[in-house]
């Protein structure tokens, strides 16, 4: 069994999922503890295959599903499970959210969507089989299969939420349709000029064949290209996001947040160093010169778009948006040091996200509300929660020492080593429109001030609320612990962040990325 | 200011400096509003446990050694390290002593008050003290931002303690300014240095690293110098001053420690140790376009004190006075000489307790009579003659009179502008000092000297006794100070 932990990580949410559609229909009940071990058993066969691949000697496993061979040149048509420290990484992050998220689905799901518990927990389970394949496969076309796997289940949860939940989806059912097409069209021009599906074979095949200068790869790259940015929220492709996290169930968005777009940067990573090459995707195209002023409208755009929200949720929804712009301008401003800022804001964007939208479904739980304005005296009323949802936000203006801090640091490091000013400038803007976001946040709970700037109570700390409105009321703590689980991890990932990036940095020795004067 | 060979000993001191406050957090939430003569209690312990590890290591550092403790790798070179110097010692001395005077004040004046959230008061001040102690040992340049950060955003919710308007607009100005310049202007600077300082091999550390930055060109090193400076805008160097009268809608315990003390002397702090330690003196004096810094420092100091002037109410014109007084220690560190420097640290302290004995003073006022203006003190000093007299002595020691604190600091910020012949900066000191005459003594001259025909004679009316004897003592202070100034200089070693 230890030999094949790659297969386990899918087997356990794979089968979990078909388990919880089967015996759900004779006991609802069943399907929560069900997903919950499942997730933990996948997490465990993770850190498993994490051990083995950091022990191995290539710092790389593989795994042939069905015994295809892959001896013969190019490397075959087959399905290749290939882990790399990075994929592995990812994959983790993917297994660990969900576990989280699984565990404190138990009363929203049920509150929220009762009698689809089996429905809900099967789509669940294949959503995360979907997201952590994605991390996994060395194979192109199985990764749009997988992709694809990841969002109909993802159209499924969140079209189970309000009312509006239905366009959102299906706002989100066409634009992500139309990300996969044109990713799938740029893999079939691939398999075109290199005979392969096969990753490694894909590169080798670039590498022997001399294609860097071919029209056709240089279409397929972009249409694999734009068809992952569309599918990672992406400015100006974003807009079915805001509308599709805001409308799902609490559970939905707690899920989906942290994981979707950043598993799709791990795919834009991925194709660009591993299936296309540093040398095809940096020198032989335009993107490298295109791409950082795009991430800069992209954040602008977002930051300010988030400014405007007046509601949490919303807000988080665009703050993801400008994260996205982070990690895609970390990847694009090519060197060293932003890879590992991509790479390690992945990690820690998915923890802090997955920090502040737990908060934010507690919050709503308790103050039946997320707008802005119904937030006041809810620190007195739960502190913990608070706490926590700070913590994530506090990750995101990127204080120390939270993860936030550090990768950002690696990615303003990275602009400064590429001398992209106008990565920065950006980046600096945004970390300012952060502050203003959450500040905002502490000061509607903090203050007896309205908006208008209309004093509500007395002085004298009077927040003109009743005794009642005040009074300590904490959560369940089957949510209030993944919440300062969630929180912890953010300030642990942070202060051990060298463990993490020196992983990363074993990954990047691979490929020759550019590292400026220093180091 | 540290010499090379100097003997380095491993020691926990400095981290139970670090977290004893965090440890006395605990206690105070827990005992928490009910049980309030525990919740000081923590407090009170805090303090002294961490006054205590502060000066049990003083006579190591006289004897020539220096501590070192290793926290965490957090960096690939970069380590979280702290390291107790002679500068940094001085400035947590200051600091913790400080506290436990404030903490008795506090106890007084929120009391006495009956101010709301008071476990959340003592909560978020010991935070802050914490983050002090690990700005004045960190031995780095992101040692010392980590906790930067840390002390910016734990002292919001005390400068917000009133939960009204005005509140807002204050703490909004304050985190405002603070967060802008360390986001945006420090840690760019500090990402400079990290990858190009030294073929990125740096480790940015204060002692292993100064005078590194010379190899850049003259326009970087410039650069580099305007962001550090105004990047550490808790040093209050004008035109990013405004946050610090913002901040005065905070009760008073936390503008006497927090924004006469410990924020703001951590905001100079950084500004000399960058200059001292990142620079170095020889660097600094190299740079030509440096003299324009001098020159800010100098209109900071002349500007704030105009407006300090004009200034009615108290815990405002004391605030301008702070401001000018910062400036007296960011132009020491620009002038880039031993004096210079030796004349900024010690200013630290000579200032510190000056100014947080007017602030109590306010405080006291504010308590006992209500009253918040210049104008409205008309003899106070037959109502409160303990308090006016402490009054009058801390305004003496800020306006630099022997013997008196504030005397000697000047006097080596002096020798420090003659040294690089920098005769006008004497005369920007003279001036100074005139208007600290015109600012400061009319308070005290008007609370003992002129009567108040309308009301009645109703006698001693003095502030509860755990506001007035820290405030006695913080005044004695000043004198004793006046006559350590000898050990002090050997602390920093200024001279041996």
């Amino acid at each position: 069994m230890m030999e094949n932990a790659i297969a386990w990580i899918l087997i356990f949410p794979l089968f979990g999922s078909v388990a919880c559609a089967i015996l759900g229909m004779g006991n609802k009940k069943i399907c929560y503890p069900i997903a919950v071990l499942s997730m933990a058993g996948s997490l465990w066969a993770g850190i498993e295959a994490l051990r083995q691949v950091i022990a191995s000697e290539e710092h790389t496993i593989s795994y042939i599903f069905g015994g295809w061979t892959l001896d013969q040149y190019p490397r075959g048509v087959g399905i290749e499970f290939y882990a790399d420290i990075l994929g592995i990484l990812i994959t983790l992050v993917v297994l660990g959210v969900g576990l989280i998220v699984a565990i404190y689905s138990k009363l929203p799901v049920q509150e929220e969507t009762p009698g689809k518990e089996p429905l809900f927990y099967t789509l669940f389970l294949l959503q995360i089989t979907g997201l952590a394949g994605i991390c996994l496969t060395g194979d192109a076309f199985n990764l749009y299969v997988l992709i694809e796997v990841a969002a109909l289940t993802g159209y499924g949860l969140i079209a189970m939420g309000s009312n509006r939940a239905a366009a959102a989806t299906f706002n989100y059912v066409m634009l992500g349709t139309i990300g996969a097409s044109l990713y799938l069209l740029g893999v079939g021009y691939i398999y075109i000029k290199t005979g392969t599906l096969n990753m490694i074979g894909i590169q080798q095949a670039i590498e022997a064949n001399g294609l860097a200068d071919s029209a056709t790869m240089q279409v397929a790259f972009v249409l694999v290209g734009i068809g992952i940015l569309i599918k990672m929220a992406f400015f100006p492709f974003h807009a079915w996001l805001p509308n599709a996290y805001c409308n799902a169930p609490t559970t939905t968005s707690c899920l989906l947040a942290p994981l979707v777009t950043k598993v799709m940067i791990y795919v834009m990573i991925r194709m660009v160093l591993s299936v296309f090459g540093v040398e095809f995707s940096f020198e032989s195209t335009m993107w490298v010169d295109v791409m950082p002023w795009l991430v800069v409208v992209a954040i602008l755009c977002a930051a300010v778009m988030a400014l405007a929200q007046r509601e949490i949720k919303r807000m988080l929804a665009y703050l993801i948006v400008a994260e996205v712009g982070y990690m895609v301008g970390g990847i694009w401003i090519y060197n060293y040091y932003g890879f590992i800022g991509s790479i390690f804001h992945i990690i820690s964007d998915a923890c802090m996200t997955l920090c502040l939208f737990l908060g934010a479904g507690l919050i709503l739980r308790k103050a039946k509300t997320t707008k802005f304005d119904g937030l006041r005296g809810l620190f007195g009323k739960m502190p913990l929660t608070m706490t926590g949802f700070f913590i994530g936000g506090f990750s995101i203006i990127g204080l120390p020492p939270t993860c936030g801090f550090f990768s950002k640091w690696y990615l303003i490091t990275g602009g400064m080593v590429s001398q992209r000013w106008e990565y920065m400038v950006v980046l600096m803007f945004s970390t300012m429109v952060m502050v203003v976001l959450f500040f905002r946040l502490i000061e509607r709970i903090h203050l007896a001030v309205t908006e208008s700037g209309e004093n509500l109570g007395h002085g004298h700390g009077d927040l003109g609320l009743n005794a009642e409105q005040t009074r300590f009321d904490e959560g369940p703590l089957s949510m209030l612990i993944p919440l300062l689980v969630s929180a912890t991890i953010v300030i642990v990932v942070g202060i051990y962040n060298q463990d993490v990036v020196s992983l990363i940095e074993i990954f990047l020795s691979d490929y020759n990325l550019p590292r400026g004067t220093g180091h | 200011m540290s010499a090379p060979e100097v003997t380095v000993i491993e020691d926990i001191r400095p981290l139970i400096a670090l977290v004893a406050p965090l440890i006395g957090l605990i206690g105070i939430v827990w005992a928490g509003e009910k049980r309030r003569n525990l919740r000081e209690t923590f407090t009170f312990l805090a303090a002294i446990v961490q006054a205590s590890a502060v000066l049990s290591m003083v006579p190591l550092l006289l004897g020539g050694g220096i501590i070192e403790f290793h926290i965490w790798q957090i960096f690939t070179n970069v380590p979280l390290l702290l390291r107790v110097d002679g500068f940094g010692l001085l400035f947590a001395c200051v600091a913790s002593l400080l506290w436990i005077a404030t903490t008795v004040y506090a106890i007084g004046y929120m009391r006495g008050l009956h101010e709301h959230a008071q476990t959340r008061f003592y909560s978020f001040f010991a935070i802050s003290l914490s983050a002090t102690m690990g700005v004045a040992f960190s031995a780095n340049l992101l040692t010392i931002y980590f906790f930067y950060e840390m002390l910016s955003v734990s002292t919001f919710p005390l400068v917000t303690h009133m939960q009204d308007k005005e509140a807002r607009t204050g703490g909004r100005t304050y985190l405002g300014y603070l967060l802008f310049t360390s986001l945006c202007l420090l840690l760019p600077a500090l990402s400079w240095c990290y990858v190009w300082l030294d073929g990125g091999t740096v480790t940015m550390d204060f002692l292993a690293d100064t005078g590194k930055v010379g190899e850049f060109s003259q326009t970087t090193q410039i650069i580099l110098l305007a962001l550090f400076t105004f990047g550490f805008a808790k040093a209050g160097l004008m035109p990013l001053h405004s946050w610090l009268p913002g901040a005065m809608v905070a009760p008073t315990p936390v503008s006497a420690l927090l924004h006469a003390v410990a924020v703001v002397k951590v905001g100079v702090f950084c500004v000399i140790r960058v200059y001292s330690d990142i620079f170095g003196t020889e660097v600094l004096r190299e740079l030509d376009g440096e003299d324009w810094l001098i020159g800010i420092a100098c209109a900071t100091i002349l500007i704030s004190s105009l407006i300090a002037l004009s200034q009615d109410n108290l815990k405002r014109r004391l605030a301008f006075s702070t401001i000018g007084q910062l400036g007296y220690v960011v132009l020491g560190a620009t002038l880039a000489t031993d004096m210079g420097i030796g004349g900024s640290v010690l200013h630290i302290a000579m200032h510190a307790c000056g100014k947080i004995t007017l602030f109590f003073c306010a405080g006291a006022i504010f308590v006992a009579s209500g009253k918040k203006y210049v104008s409205q003190l008309r003899g106070l000093g037959r109502r409160m003659p303990i308090t006016m007299g402490a009054f009058m002595i801390g305004s003496l020691s800020v306006i630099g009179l022997p013997p008196l604190g504030g005397f000697v600091s000047k006097w080596y910020i002096a020798l420090g502008a003659l040294d690089r012949d920098a005769i006008w900066v004497v005369g920007v000191l003279l001036v100074s000092s005139l208007l600290n005459v015109f600012y400061l003594l009319p308070v005290a001259v008007t609370a003992f000297f002129r009567t108040d025909e309308t009301e009645e004679n109703p006698g001693i009316q003095e502030a509860p006794m755990a506001c007035v004897v820290p405030l006695a003592l913080t005044a004695l202070g000043c004198f004793v100070l006046f006559f350590l100034s000898d050990p002090l200089l050997r602390l920093v070693k200024i001279i041996e």
